[in-house]
């Protein structure tokens, strides 16, 4: 398949995708003795040489404790950090840096919200509202707060085709219902979420919103005041950033009122035996020393996401999936897993008589990185009747020709076990 | 490392057709192996007769690794001791996870497991099905068992 069969099924702007694979020095490795396929971005993207640099740059010229020292390097550190941090407020378009904390990603910021916002506010009998597509990180947390204050996890449907259909969380939304938490784009199987609708319908009925933006911030375009939620999460390494950085997206008015959730250095204002002062926002959630160069990298990683094509790059990943769902759904026996009719760039699928786990294997050997298994969503296995999937997950730097080596993979796979 | 090291036909063919598969009547033990990193599970029973395995069976969905260790492991255990079948057991933890191991030779068909240990990723794929075996010998044991050492 040409670069351009795929192409013309989207009507797109030019998007150069070997300039900006050049931007990624991992993107020139080989696995196996061939050139690596990279499609586990839903995973964790690979970052380009900008974050990396500013990594090594922060780590070799600037790097010291932040809001404390009055030392030079101190005061750079505090700079780079702050300034990471007004990068990710005009990304998502929050209205305030206040409204920023700075976590260790989205399981972190969502346990926060359960633990900080949730448990001291919930009644034995009220209800927290999820869907039956989240991750782990937006169950677990809540099946925690849920037992420590006798609330209700309620759990709202998915259809055959892996669609949330707003009426039906709708019609869940009671009386008691405090809070809403789903997905923006599930991981496991690609589908993007009525989110708006769903927000909007929450905030009428006094619900507050918790949105897990891990799998669509790198890829939908994240406008919080737009959408109106009251807390989105995400993580640095799905968006081309490092690992053990991300951040929470919460309203001033929500995140005032809420208590710490950890105490420490840096999260407080006074301390005495009598008692302690907290910092005002966002330092108030933030104790102890962060994780700094994880901070400046995710800085970076947005200042590439600034300078490039966003929707030129979104409409490339659109194509890639659709390409991918022509050239796998070629092969016999595969099943896409996931068929809504909005999805982002990431097909999961099951073989006949192939387990994924063999089919990532198999793969690998051929230098195709994808990932295999439950994806954190063992509901949405049960749901499909499959143990595990196999998903292929596509960042702006794919090619179609590496889809087809994904599915020239495949159907390895499928006749080494005929 | 080379695919079919991994694959060989031995692993193939009981992938293909699993020997012992299916529910067992009158079992002493029905014990449940879960894998969490891929979440397989596999339910194993046996049938304890004069501290023999008298019989064994195995359900579940799993990759062919898994499928075919368990399908393996199922023909090499029948009729053996309690002592046999733990030996055993501790004979393919080191074929699995000891680079050291020697006795391939001894092991009959379930030298094919041996590629196995070239694929990290994979060690638990092949020895879920050895760790719940282990467990259900201990639970059948009038008495207990010296402590399994897994890894």
């Amino acid at each position: 398949m040409s670069e351009t069969t795929g192409a013309l099924r989207v009507p797109t702007r030019h998007f150069d995708v070997e300039a900006v694979r050049r931007e990624f020095p991992i993107l020139g490795r080989s696995v196996h003795g061939r050139p690596l396929v990279y499609l586990d971005n839903g995973a964790s993207s690979q970052s380009p040489a900008a974050v990396i640099a500013a990594v090594e740059d922060y780590m070799s010229t600037h790097h010291a404790n932040i809001h404390r020292g009055v030392h030079t390097l101190s005061q750079e550190a505090t700079a780079l950090y702050e300034e990471a941090r007004e990068r990710i407020r005009r990304f998502v378009n929050a209205a305030s840096r206040s409204e920023i904390v700075l976590l260790r990603g989205t399981t972190e910021a969502i346990n926060l919200i359960a633990q900080s916002y949730a448990r001291p506010m919930l009644r034995p009998g009220d209800e927290v509202l999820i869907t039956h597509l989240e991750h782990h990180a937006n169950i677990v947390p809540w099946q925690m707060v849920c037992a420590q204050t006798g609330a209700t996890l309620v759990v709202a449907p998915i259809d055959e085709r892996g669609e949330v259909h707003a009426e039906a969380v709708e019609a869940l939304m009671g009386p008691r219902t405090r809070i809403l938490a789903c997905a923006h784009v599930s991981n496991a199987l690609g589908t993007v979420l009525p989110v708006e609708r769903l927000v909007a319908s929450a905030r009428s009925r006094g619900i507050v919103t918790v949105v897990d933006g891990a799998q669509a911030v790198a890829h939908c375009g994240v406008d919080v005041r737009a959408l109106g939620c009251d807390f989105y999460a995400f993580s640095g390494h799905k968006m081309y950033g490092p690992t053990g950085i991300g951040a929470l997206y919460g309203r001033e008015e929500l995140l005032e009122r809420m208590p710490p959730w950890q105490g420490g250095g840096d999260m407080i204002l006074r301390v005495s035996f009598s008692g302690t002062t907290y910092a005002a926002l966002p330092g108030k959630f933030e104790a102890g020393t962060p994780n700094i160069s994880g901070a400046v990298g995710l800085g970076a990683a947005i200042a590439f996401l600034d300078s490039m094509d966003l929707d030129a790059a979104r409409s490339h990943e659109e194509a890639l999936r659709l390409h991918a769902e022509d050239t796998l759904g070629a092969i016999a026996g595969l099943r896409v897993i996931g068929t809504a009719r909005r999805k982002a760039g990431l097909v999961s699928f099951v073989v006949d008589g192939v387990h994924p786990h063999d089919i990532g294997t198999i793969l690998d050997q051929e230098g195709v990185a994808i990932r295999t298994g439950h994806h954190c969503a063992m509901p949405v296995m049960d749901h499909f009747k499959v143990p595990a999937t196999a998903r292929a997950s596509f960042a702006f730097y794919n090619t179609f020709a590496e889809i087809d080596r994904l599915a020239a993979a495949v159907e390895h796979a499928r006749r080494m076990f005929l | 490392m080379e695919l079919k090291d991994l694959y060989r036909d031995v692993i193939l063919d009981h992938n293909r057709n699993p020997r012992n598969f299916g529910p067992l009547a009158d079992a002493s033990a029905d014990v449940e192996g879960y894998n969490p990193l891929c979440g397989d599970r596999l339910k194993l029973h046996l049938r304890m007769a004069d501290d023999r395995v008298a019989d064994i069976r195995f359900e579940g969905e799993g990759c062919a690794i898994s499928t075919a260790s368990a399908s393996l492991m199922t023909e090499a255990v029948k009729g053996r001791t309690r002592a046999e079948a733990l030996d055993l057991f501790q004979r393919i933890h080191a074929l699995l996870t000891d680079d050291a191991a020697t006795d391939v030779e001894t092991l009959g068909k379930l030298a094919a497991l041996s590629g196995v240990r070239e694929f990290p990723a994979r060690v638990k794929c092949a020895s879920l099905c050895w760790h719940t075996l282990a467990s259900a010998l201990e639970s059948t044991s009038p008495e207990p068992l010296p402590a399994v050492s897994t890894e």
